[in-house]
Order: C-alpha cells, then sequence, then structure tokens
C-alpha cells in the first residue's frame, strides 16, 4: 500500500513549498486526541526524521513515520474548494468514523 | 468540514483548536482582511477574486450594501452612500464640518447619552453614527473571512493611521463590537507595515513607512529598539494620493485633445479619469501608453508622465523632510523604508523616495495589501497560534498624560514614548483643611500649564474625610491598555472611596495638531519653565495667606498686641499684592519674610495648643476616674 497524492493536491503543496521558499515536502501523521480519538497532522518539511517512509506522488514527497503509517496506509490526500474555503482532506480508508469537522477520526478496533 | 492546511514543522494545532484570527486593514478608501494560512500570511479575497473592499456603505431602499455595489450607488445617490467614514470616526460635529463642504451628507448630532459629540448621518434607512458605518464595513469583512476559513472566529487585529488619538481608537474598537469581532488589539498602520516585511525581528533601526494611498498621503518615522516600536513622527497630506494622479494625467489628456475641461459632463469627466487611471498603471512597466480620449489620440511616454506627477511627488517629499526634522533625524539615519499603498506602484515615486532617503525602498510585499499582511501575523501570534517570543510587539503613547494640580499645573503621570499598556499611580493631597472632595482633570499633551494641554476628561472624588490641609492621601491611576486607551481611578487611601472614568474624549487631534502641540512644548520649554515656577510660588502664597488669614482670624486677637496684629495683616495685604504682580522669585522672598515675620505668632499658638492639649488632657484623667 502506498499513500497517494491526488494532482490538484500536488499543485497546491507545491505552490505553497515555493511560497514558503524552502522544505523537503510535507508531513502526515497522526495524533492521538481530538473529538473521535485521532487528529491528522499535516505540516511543512524541512528535516527528516530516522525511520521516516518517503513517498512521491505528482512530484511531491510525502513523509510519515512508522506509527503513523499504521492508521494512513492507503490514505489518499485531496485538495478541495468549497465556496471559498479551501485546504486539504485526507480520503483514509482506514476511519471507521469522522467527526463532522474532519479534523479528527477513529479505527476500527482490531 | 473543515479543510485542512499545512502547519510550519511542530506546530500542527491539535484539532478545533486552530483559532482563526484575522488582520483588518480598515482604510479610507478600500479594506482588505488577512489571515495566515499554512505559514503564509495573506489577504483573503472575496468570490470574484477581489482582494479590496471599497469603504463605502450605500444605504438603499431594499436594504444596505458594501463594498462595490455601494460604490456604484455613490453616483446616483450620494446623500444615502457613505464614503471615507474614516475620517468622520471619533469627530465631533465641528471637527466633520471643518473637513470641508466636500461630503453631501446631512449631519445631525447625537441623540443624548450615546456617543455624545459624534455627528449621525442622515440617511433613509434612518441616522447612523460612523461607528455603525465601520460596523457594515467589518460584518462584510468578517462575512467573507468565515466564509473562506469556515468556521468560527477568535478574533482580529485593526489598524489605525498611527495619528489615531484616544477617541478614534475607541470609536474604531465600538465598531467592532458592533461587528460582533473579538479585537485583540488595535495597531498602529506603519507598524503593521513593519511587521510585513518582518523588520520587528531585525533587533534595532529607523523605519520611514511612506504610505501614498489613493486619497491619502502618510509618512511615519519609527524607530525600532529591543522589539518595541516608537512612533517618532507622522506627518502627510489628507488631501494627496493616487488619484491626484489621474487628475493630473486626465488634465494633460484634455489639453492635448484641445478639449475644454468645464464644456465637458460628469460622465466624460469619470472616462477621461478612467482612461488616465489606466494610462497611469500601464506606465508603471512600459516605457511610453497609446492614449485615447473621444476622437482624440496620442501617446504619453513614462518621462512625460514623470515631469507631470513630479510636483505631487514633491510635495511628499517635502512632508517626508518636515517628519525627520520632527524626529530629529537625518535622511541619512533611516535604515529602512517601506513603502505602502498603491500608488507607490509609480516608478517615478520610488526612484524619488529613494533618491531623498538613500535607501532602496522595501516593495516584494503588495502595497494595497502590506498592512493587512502585518495585522494578520500579529493577529496570529495574539490568537496563540504561534509561540510568544516569536513576536512581542509594543508600541508607546504618543502624548504624555496627567492631571491638573494646584496653580493650572499639568502633572504628568505617564511621559510620551512610554511603552504600552502601562499603569501608573501618583499620590496627591488635598489644598485645604477639610477639604471633602477633589476634581481630577485628566490632560493630554506635554506643556506645563494645562490651558495649553489638551483636557480629556474630567470627575470628582467625593466623600474624602474632613481633614487638615496634606492630611488625606489620595492615590490616582493611569492604566493605558495595549489599544492606547486611558483608564483614570482615584482612591483616598484611609477610607478607600473610589471613583474611576474611562476616558473617551468627545473629539480628536489631528496629527497636525500632536506634531504642532510637541513642537510647541519644545518652542516653550523655557517659558513654561519660568511659568511654572511662577504657578507654584503662588500657589504656595495662596496656601500661606490662607493658612495665615484663618489663624489671625482665630486666635489674633487673644494672642497678638494691636501693633503685632497689623503688621501681620500688613504683610498678609503684601503678600496678596505681590502675588498678583511679582515674579517667582519675589513671591518666594516674600513668602520667606512673612514666614519670618509669623514666627513668633506661630509658636504662641503652639503653645496655646499644647497648653489645650494638656488641660484637656486632665479634664479627660478627671472625667475617667
Amino acid at each position: 500500500m502506498a499513500i497517494t497524492v491526488t494532482e490538484a493536491a500536488a499543485r497546491h503543496i507545491k505552490g505553497q513549498l515555493s511560497r514558503r521558499g524552502k522544505g523537503l515536502g510535507i508531513r502526515l501523521g497522526v495524533r492521538t486526541s481530538g473529538c473521535s480519538g485521532m487528529a491528522y497532522v499535516l505540516e511543512f518539511v524541512d528535516v527528516t526524521d530516522d525511520g521516516d517512509q518517503v513517498f512521491e506522488d505528482h512530484e511531491v514527497k510525502v513523509f510519515i513515520d512508522p506509527k503513523s503509517m499504521v492508521y494512513l496506509d492507503g490514505t489518499e490526500l485531496d485538495f478541495v474548494k468549497e465556496g471559498l474555503n479551501e485546504g486539504l482532506q485526507f480520503n483514509n480508508p482506514n476511519a471507521a468514523s469522522e467527526c463532522g469537522c474532519g479534523e479528527s477520526f477513529s479505527v476500527d478496533a482490531g | 468540514m473543515a479543510l485542512l492546511q499545512i502547519s510550519e514543522p511542530g506546530q500542527a494545532p491539535e484539532p478545533h483548536q486552530y483559532k482563526r484570527a484575522l488582520g483588518i486593514d480598515l482604510g479610507t478608501t478600500n479594506s482588505l482582511v488577512a489571515t495566515v494560512r499554512s505559514g503564509v500570511a495573506e489577504t483573503l479575497p472575496d468570490i470574484d477574486g477581489q482582494h479590496t473592499l471599497p469603504s463605502v456603505v450605500h444605504y438603499g431602499e431594499q436594504g444596505v450594501e458594501v463594498g462595490v455595489p455601494a460604490k456604484n450607488s455613490s453616483l446616483i445617490d450620494p446623500e444615502n452612500t457613505i464614503v471615507s467614514v474614516k475620517r468622520m470616526m471619533g469627530r465631533g460635529l465641528e471637527d466633520v464640518d471643518s473637513l470641508g463642504g466636500v461630503l453631501p451628507y446631512r449631519f445631525v448630532t447625537a441623540p443624548q447619552g450615546q456617543n455624545e459629540g459624534m455627528p449621525f448621518i442622515k440617511t433613509r434607512r434612518g441616522d447612523v453614527s460612523p461607528v455603525e458605518v465601520s460596523a457594515e464595513i467589518l460584518c462584510a469583512l468578517v462575512g467573507r473571512a468565515k466564509d473562506t476559513l469556515g468556521g468560527e472566529l477568535d478574533g482580529a487585529v485593526i489598524t489605525v493611521p498611527a495619528y489615531f488619538d484616544d477617541a478614534q481608537r475607541q470609536a474604531t474598537k465600538d465598531a467592532a463590537k458592533l461587528a460582533g469581532l473579538n479585537v485583540y488589539r488595535l495597531l498602529n498602520e506603519p507598524t503593521a507595515a513593519a511587521v510585513a516585511y518582518g523588520l520587528d525581528q531585525g533587533g534595532q533601526g529607523v523605519i520611514a513607512v511612506y504610505d501614498l494611498g489613493g486619497g491619502t498621503f502618510d509618512i511615519s518615522i519609527l524607530r525600532l529598539e529591543k522589539g518595541v516600536f516608537e512612533v517618532m513622527a507622522t506627518g502627510g497630506d489628507t488631501a494627496l494620493g493616487g488619484d491626484d494622479f489621474d487628475r493630473i494625467v486626465a488634465r494633460w489628456m484634455l489639453r492635448e485633445a484641445g478639449v475644454d475641461e468645464s464644456s465637458i459632463n460628469s460622465l466624460q469627466l469619470r472616462e477621461a479619469m478612467v482612461e488616465a487611471c489606466r494610462v497611469k498603471e500601464t506606465l508603471t512597466v512600459e516605457p511610453e501608453v497609446e492614449v485615447g480620449f473621444g476622437e482624440w489620440s496620442g501617446t504619453l511616454s513614462r518621462e512625460q508622465f514623470d515631469e507631470l506627477v513630479d510636483p505631487l511627488i514633491d510635495r511628499t517629499i517635502r512632508a517626508f523632510k518636515r517628519s525627520l526634522r520632527d524626529a530629529g533625524l537625518k535622511a541619512n539615519e533611516i535604515d529602512e523604508v517601506v513603502m505602502v499603498g498603491g500608488s507607490t506602484r509609480v516608478p517615478r515615486v520610488r526612484e524619488r523616495v529613494e533618491g531623498f532617503s538613500g535607501k532602496q525602498p522595501l516593495t516584494s510585499i503588495d502595497p494595497d495589501k502590506v498592512v493587512a499582511v502585518g495585522a494578520a501575523l500579529q493577529a496570529n501570534v495574539l490568537a496563540g497560534n504561534k509561540s510568544a517570543e516569536d513576536m512581542l510587539l509594543l508600541d508607546v503613547i504618543p502624548l504624555s498624560l496627567g492631571l491638573e494640580t494646584m496653580g493650572g499645573l499639568m502633572e504628568k503621570v505617564i511621559h510620551r514614548n512610554t511603552t504600552i499598556p502601562v499603569s501608573r499611580a501618583q499620590e496627591f493631597t488635598t489644598y485645604k483643611d477639610g477639604q471633602t472632595a477633589m476634581a481630577i482633570h485628566v490632560f493630554q499633551g506635554e506643556r506645563e500649564l494645562i490651558r495649553d494641554n489638551r483636557s480629556l476628561a474630567r470627575f470628582e472624588l467625593r466623600g474624602i474625610p474632613p481633614m487638615p490641609a496634606g492630611g488625606a492621601k489620595i492615590r490616582v491611576t493611569f492604566q493605558v491598555d495595549a489599544d492606547g486607551l486611558l483608564g483614570v481611578a482615584a482612591e483616598e487611601l484611609s477610607t478607600g472611596v473610589k471613583s474611576s472614568i474611562q476616558v473617551k474624549p468627545s473629539y480628536g487631534l489631528s496629527d497636525a495638531d500632536i506634531s504642532r502641540m510637541l513642537k510647541d512644548s519644545f518652542e516653550y520649554a523655557g517659558d513654561d519653565k519660568d511659568l511654572r515656577a511662577l504657578r507654584e510660588q503662588q500657589v504656595e502664597a495662596d496656601r500661606v495667606v490662607e493658612a495665615l488669614a484663618v489663624a489671625l482670624e482665630k486666635d489674633g486677637e487673644s494672642l497678638l498686641s494691636e501693633g503685632e496684629y497689623t503688621a501681620l495683616l500688613a504683610d498678609l495685604e503684601s503678600l496678596k499684592h505681590c502675588r498678583q504682580a511679582g515674579d517667582a522669585k519675589s513671591i518666594a522672598s516674600e513668602i520667606e519674610r512673612i514666614g519670618r515675620s509669623s514666627e513668633e505668632f506661630a509658636a504662641r499658638r503652639m503653645n496655646q495648643g499644647i497648653r489645650q492639649a494638656l488641660s484637656g488632657q486632665k479634664v479627660d484623667d478627671l472625667e475617667e476616674f
């Protein structure tokens, strides 16, 4: 399995990186907290960590630590526009339920 | 559903923790809203991709319109279309009148007890205050931000001109409150522009902010030291901007086309102005441009254009020079020049500013957006989205704050250029025996006599227990919050009676007033010192006269011979006379003289007092047993 990035998401991420002026790529991660148990982390990467897994899709490098990979394997990162609002969205097959806000999720036990 | 933004490494927010914080540039002509997303501060466009919102509100038959539709109504329905409301914020009716007869509005005085002193504008939807009009503009920006950020807002930083006084700042905060917006703080516009360029991270230096907008020109000289921005001087021209550039080009065009300006109608004039604006913008990138008006067509080269606009730029450079002089600086002491306002795109403007300051001006951030961007960066920190050490931004108060003491003297409690927020307390006492109330009259300014300063507010502290003069201890506390708004509290320490006031002066000072007040305080420093000394001696003389008169009336006859009595009375008269006619020195020596001549009398009174006290003691003792 792997992490994929849609073309629109890649365009957005590349734009953000070039405006920021530095960065190797982006980091996806998972943190325990939030209203449904897990919360997504989405950050720029300046320094890689030991054990990071790296995926490249549409010329965008995605870094994930092994612990987060368990929860994110198979995730597609998409760029969504809703009226004036725009941003990235995790399409995560592992998520059993998401809270309405989309900032956190939970996985099925077992 | 919230869509995720990319955060800086290690700073991904907890879910639902990211606070949506706005930076708002509430401008005279145009307003903008910005926020920090994915670590980048950017202005937010509306659904049509327009970042700027014309600061125009139209009170129409169907409802209230803000922005472009309102602007379009300004020609058809000028009486109900409010433009440039910022110029009226926190001003009194008389100030608004002095803005010139150009305003087409019908002003009425505010209803009793409500924003007193502020003019209300008659519209078909009722009388509205400038605060309400500004709130409409803020509402439009907030609505745009909510749609864009997909959620509730935590708060905002709103920018104001550096020369805005307390009343104008308070009016801006009131407008935000009316719009349901939590204001973290107000930020000076030039400071925001400097922040946008990250100059606050640079440590120290002198920064000139050259702001040439659509209709106004502002120049601010800031000094940055240890993360504190001090506004050293401000200046400008409230009737000079990009519109004047267009007008001068339009005039040239009409002249070339052989059209008499007075013979064309308003529609043609508008057409000429639009063409002139296009010409100006094209010449920013092209060396020359084709110009057309009606049947006529020609070309305008950049050299010709420069020649046309040079007299306008001269005016800005002169104001720049004046501000530097006010700040006590030379052009070569400027470390950075920040360009703000769309008109600073004109290459000639940049050239001239660079020529004068000797520094290449900072222009990499869109000059229309730079103030909003800086405000957004500051808002992001204040919302707690970044660690606070990233940016601690402080401002200073522009004029000293103090109160009136006896003799009409100004007692400064907080001196100018003190960083805010700040709180200072000072103890005062009563002047007369048995005084039970004290008037606290708050002033702003640098001069020694209150009559040369500006009255901000007055209130009374009542319920002071009757005590001999000088017996009561009254602590007066001045507190200035982060927005530069002043609160004054007075407390009598032995009883704890309190009284306080929130200063919201009825109308304000212009930037020119502030610089004039500062200049005067330097110019009249010597006179002021002498006057202060004189007043102090006069107050002391009054105190002595009062005390002696009371003593003479009470004990004069019983303790003094007739000769002694008349001699002291004569001395008293002579001191009274000297107090009126003399200078500080002669009053002082007269006070000293009367002190010596009444020494014996004072001693006798004291002895009598002791005797009475002792005999009283005996009576008490007797009653005790």
